[in-house]
């Protein structure tokens, strides 16, 4: 059975005729070439393939395409505004929070949802909030600076 | 970059990158005069170099260190250094990504190849200018005589006899620039393409598209040891999209999605029947077995003096038993290929730590010659010694030439959990004998299945016998991060602090007493005094204590305080804080460096912890990580690094060795809050409760 879904995504309007029970990460993988958004485990437990749907986070190895029609979802590849990196993505380049990479846009969408609901947070609200992340190169460490230096970037970005 | 190249090709494609310089390389593998500079080094015409590296970039930080190499002997900026690695049709065999070996063994190849190039720049504009090459400076890719006149290097790759030079043999006792020296060696510089990493724009092998392409699922066994009977193909191939293939023992199914092709994998499975070769070994039994197989006739032993007739005649002898349970290496991205076949010409590009050897097993599997297959490693998504297979490799293309379309096969968690090789379990049994003053004089050690790294004890004891002995793996077995070390060091250092206790000393100083290499001595009181190891280990409670470990692999050496809290109501074993120092010769580049002990402490403390494959009937019982922890951001504690630099010996790679001393340091701080010993790792604080 297909299905047309009608979606946006990193706010281009998209249409994609597929199972309705297909998961959201394939159908942004396969159909969409977005492969910023990667699998991880199929199981909601590792994070890698986060997005965001209508601004809130989602594992999208989890989530049914048909649940997003109508919705706006923002990828990785949509947080750059042209050459312009989103303060948290400058953040993790800074602290070089990053090894092989394969976690990263999944960090960094938790990240950017989690300053937005906890603009200042400490360490452990950081560690609270990311912890459904998983890295094994285990940059965990200056994750957690990145995500506080993402926090005074986009604190200054919005007084500045 | 789409098929694989013939020499012509090769040399095309090199020139594409920027540069008017025709080179001649014939054969990657056999030069009789030496390898040329050619074969790693191409001068662009802008004044750039690409470098080629057959090494491999899973976030262990190859790419940045040998781009530095390069940058530092050709005295560039490291950013005109443009690295290419891991393409068959490009690189030099440099052998797989493994072992720590990068650091003292690659970055030194490039360093020569760089240098000598720079010296037969240098000689080409000494020839032009007619001056000696001893009065020509180097800076920036600028060659410059003492009367001022300069040429760079963008002008020499226009100079008509470039490429005869550059076509000479590496140098073998070309002068390297001295670490006092370094510009750009030692520099924290960031992976060339850590900006692609953030935006996403990075494709790791399992983000590959080809036009046309595939997606690739494969029939597994139900259990280890199970052979397929019989499959009926028919309802998949019936799906109308799906490319069905059974070629001996392997089945698998192509489809437009990886969610049609999952489909028709399950349509097939429950149609297929196997003959099931019952295995009784469980997790639970698993140690009982390794003792029972071991292969002792067949031990590599290694003495000193007599450990048997120094234990006889010891005032006190110790006796302890050590296990070490199955883990998996669980890197984010699981094994990931994608294959495309022209004609007889096989490219794939594959997730995997050794191009080369992948192309010798898809030249096998599928019966073509060598020269006919392509491998390329995208920089991909971690490995930890868990990738020397290339398992999705031969699978994709297998598929690929059945369904005359490019195959992208990508493993499930679970696969990867279940089909994957694992780290070796281990039973390791120590004897140790002290005299009447305290002192080691007899250490017998005889470690079963984990292998022979970091087997020997660096302590000065006069009698010792030390063995590695084989046993047979009810689960596949191979490398993993440090390998066998972590085991060996685990139940050397547990047994040293029960030894230290028996002879009534401080688990330091005991150490110390017995200590001779300088290199440990000094990262041991380096962690001791930041950590402030006298005073703390006087204010051990029985709900928290303080403990130490050290060790030395690869030709690095490493030492770690930790603190633990325990909560024995709960049997629950928290570690607060580790103080780690490590030290690996001169550092390359500490950023990395850093991320990297870093990550192999973290990454330690899953395996003290928590990870434990459980498996029985052939089974693995928790291919998930809902059903298998690794560390998360919560569990991680204070972490304080000290990396120690020493530019007395050559540098060695850091990639490993800093995971073996958590382990042993935390079962030595459970043991001194509670007086209980912990000998199984992971380790388990239910044993507190009960205590």
């Amino acid at each position: 059975m297909s299905l047309t879904v009608r979606f946006r995504v990193n706010g281009d309007q998209r249409s994609v005729t597929t199972d309705p029970e297909r998961r959201l990460l394939d159908v942004l993988r396969e159909e969409l070439q977005l492969t910023g958004t990667k699998y991880g485990c199929g199981e909601g437990q590792c994070g890698a393939c986060l997005v965001l749907v209508d601004g809130e986070p989602a594992r999208s190895c989890l989530l049914p395409v048909r649940v997003v029609e109508g919705k706006s979802v923002t990828t990785i590849e949509g947080l750059a505004r042209g050459e312009a990196l989103h303060p948290v993505q400058v953040a993790f380049l800074e602290e070089g929070a990053l090894q092989c990479g394969y976690c990263t846009s999944g960090m960094i969408l938790a990240a950017l949802s989690l300053l937005r609901r906890k603009p200042d947070p400490t360490d452990e609200e950081i560690a609270a909030g990311m912890n459904g992340h998983l890295c094994r190169c285990n940059g965990y460490v200056k994750i957690v600076k990145a995500v506080r230096r993402a926090a005074a970037l986009m604190r200054a970005e919005r007084h500045g | 970059m789409d098929e694989p190249l013939s020499e012509l090709d090769r040399r095309t494609f090199l020139q594409a990158l920027g540069s008017g310089l025709l080179i001649t390389v014939t054969n990657p593998n056999g030069w009789a005069q030496g390898t040329p500079v050619s074969a790693r080094l191409f001068l662009n015409g802008d004044g750039t170099i690409t470098a080629l590296s057959g090494k491999v970039e899973e976030g262990q930080g190859p790419r940045s260190e040998l781009s530095q190499a390069a940058a530092e002997e050709l005295r560039v900026p490291v950013e005109r250094v443009r690295l290419v690695m891991a393409d068959t049709d490009l690189v030099p065999d440099d052998g797989i990504t493994a072992g720590s070996r990068t650091t003292p063994i690659n970055v030194p190849e490039m360093r020569r190849a760089a240098a000598t190039a720079r010296e037969m720049l240098t000689a080409l504009a000494a020839r032009q200018w007619k001056v000696d090459p001893a009065t020509l400076a180097v800076r920036d890719g600028v060659i410059t005589s003492p009367t001022g006149r300069t040429m760079t290097y963008a002008d020499l790759a226009k100079a008509k006899d470039v490429a005869a030079a550059l076509g000479q043999a590496v140098r073998p006792d070309v002068a390297l620039t001295p670490v006092q020296d370094w510009k750009t060696l030692g520099q924290s510089v960031p992976k060339s393409n850590a900006r692609d990493l953030v935006t996403g724009a990075h494709r790791f092998p399992s983000d590959v598209v080809r036009p046309g392409m595939l997606r690739g699922r494969v029939l597994r066994p139900p259990a280890y040891g199970a052979t397929l009977e019989s499959v009926d193909l028919s309802s998949a191939k019936a799906m109308g999209d799906v490319v069905a293939v059974r070629e001996g023992p392997f089945v698998g199914f192509a489809a437009p999605s990886s969610h049609r092709a999952t489909q028709a994998l399950e349509a097939a499975a429950r149609t297929a029947s196997w003959k099931m070769s019952p295995r009784s070994v469980s997790n639970d039994s698993l140690f009982e077995h390794l003792g029972t197989h071991a292969r002792r006739d067949e031990a590599r032993a290694e003495e000193k003096g007599s450990a048997e007739t120094a234990l006889r005649t010891a005032d006190r002898v110790l006796t302890g038993s050590y296990r070490v349970a199955f883990i998996q290496h669980a890197p984010m991205e699981p094994r990931a290929a994608v294959a495309e076949w022209s004609g007889d010409r096989l490219t794939v590009w594959a997730g995997c730590d050794g191009p080369f050897r992948a192309q010798q097993l898809l030249s096998e599997a599928l019966g073509i010659p060598r020269e006919r297959v392509r491998v390329i490693v995208p920089d991909m998504g971690g490995g930890f010694g868990g990738k020397h297979t290339a398992e999705a490799a031969v699978e994709a293309a297998r598929l690929a030439r059945a369904a005359g379309k490019p195959v992208s096969v990508r493993w499930t968690r679970e696969e990867e959990f279940t089909w994957a090789y694992c780290r070796p379990a281990a039973l390791i049994e120590c004897r140790g004998g002290l005299n009447v003053s305290g002192a080691l004089v007899a250490w017998e050690f005889t470690s079963i299945n984990p292998g022979g790294a970091a087997i020997g004890t660096p302590y000065a004891i006069p009698n010792v016998r030390i063995a590695s002995v084989g046993s047979d793996s009810p689960l596949p077995q191979g490398s993993y991060r440090c390998l066998g070390a972590t085991a060996n060091n685990f139940a050397r250092e547990s047994f040293m602090d029960e030894l230290a206790a028996a002879a009534g000393s401080d688990p330091l100083e005991f150490r110390l007493a017995h200590l001779e290499n300088s290199r440990l001595r000094a990262v041991l009181e380096k962690t001791a005094k930041e950590f402030g190891w006298a005073a703390r280990r006087r204010q051990v409670t029985p709900e928290r204590g303080v403990g130490l470990a050290c060790g030395t692999e690869k030709n690095s050496v490493v030492a770690a305080c930790v603190e633990v809290r325990l909560d024995r109501s709960k049997g629950r074993i928290e570690v607060t804080e580790i103080c780690e120092a490590f030290e690996c010769g001169p550092i390359l580049n500490p950023a990395n460096l850093l991320s990297q002990v870093q990550g192999c402490i973290v990454m330690a403390l899953g395996g003290a912890l928590t990870e434990e494959l459980e498996f029985a009937e052939g089974k693995i019982l928790n291919p998930r990580f809902s059903r298998y922890r690794v560390p998360r951001f919560r569990d991680v504690p204070r972490i304080d690094v000290h990396l120690v630099e020493n530019r007395d010996v050559p540098p060695a790679g850091g990639g490993e060795t800093p995971i073996i001393a958590a382990a042993p340091a935390i079962a030595n701080a459970v043991f001194a809050a509670t007086g209980v010993r912990l000998r199984s790792m992971p380790l388990r604080g239910e044993a507190l409760r009960k205590s």
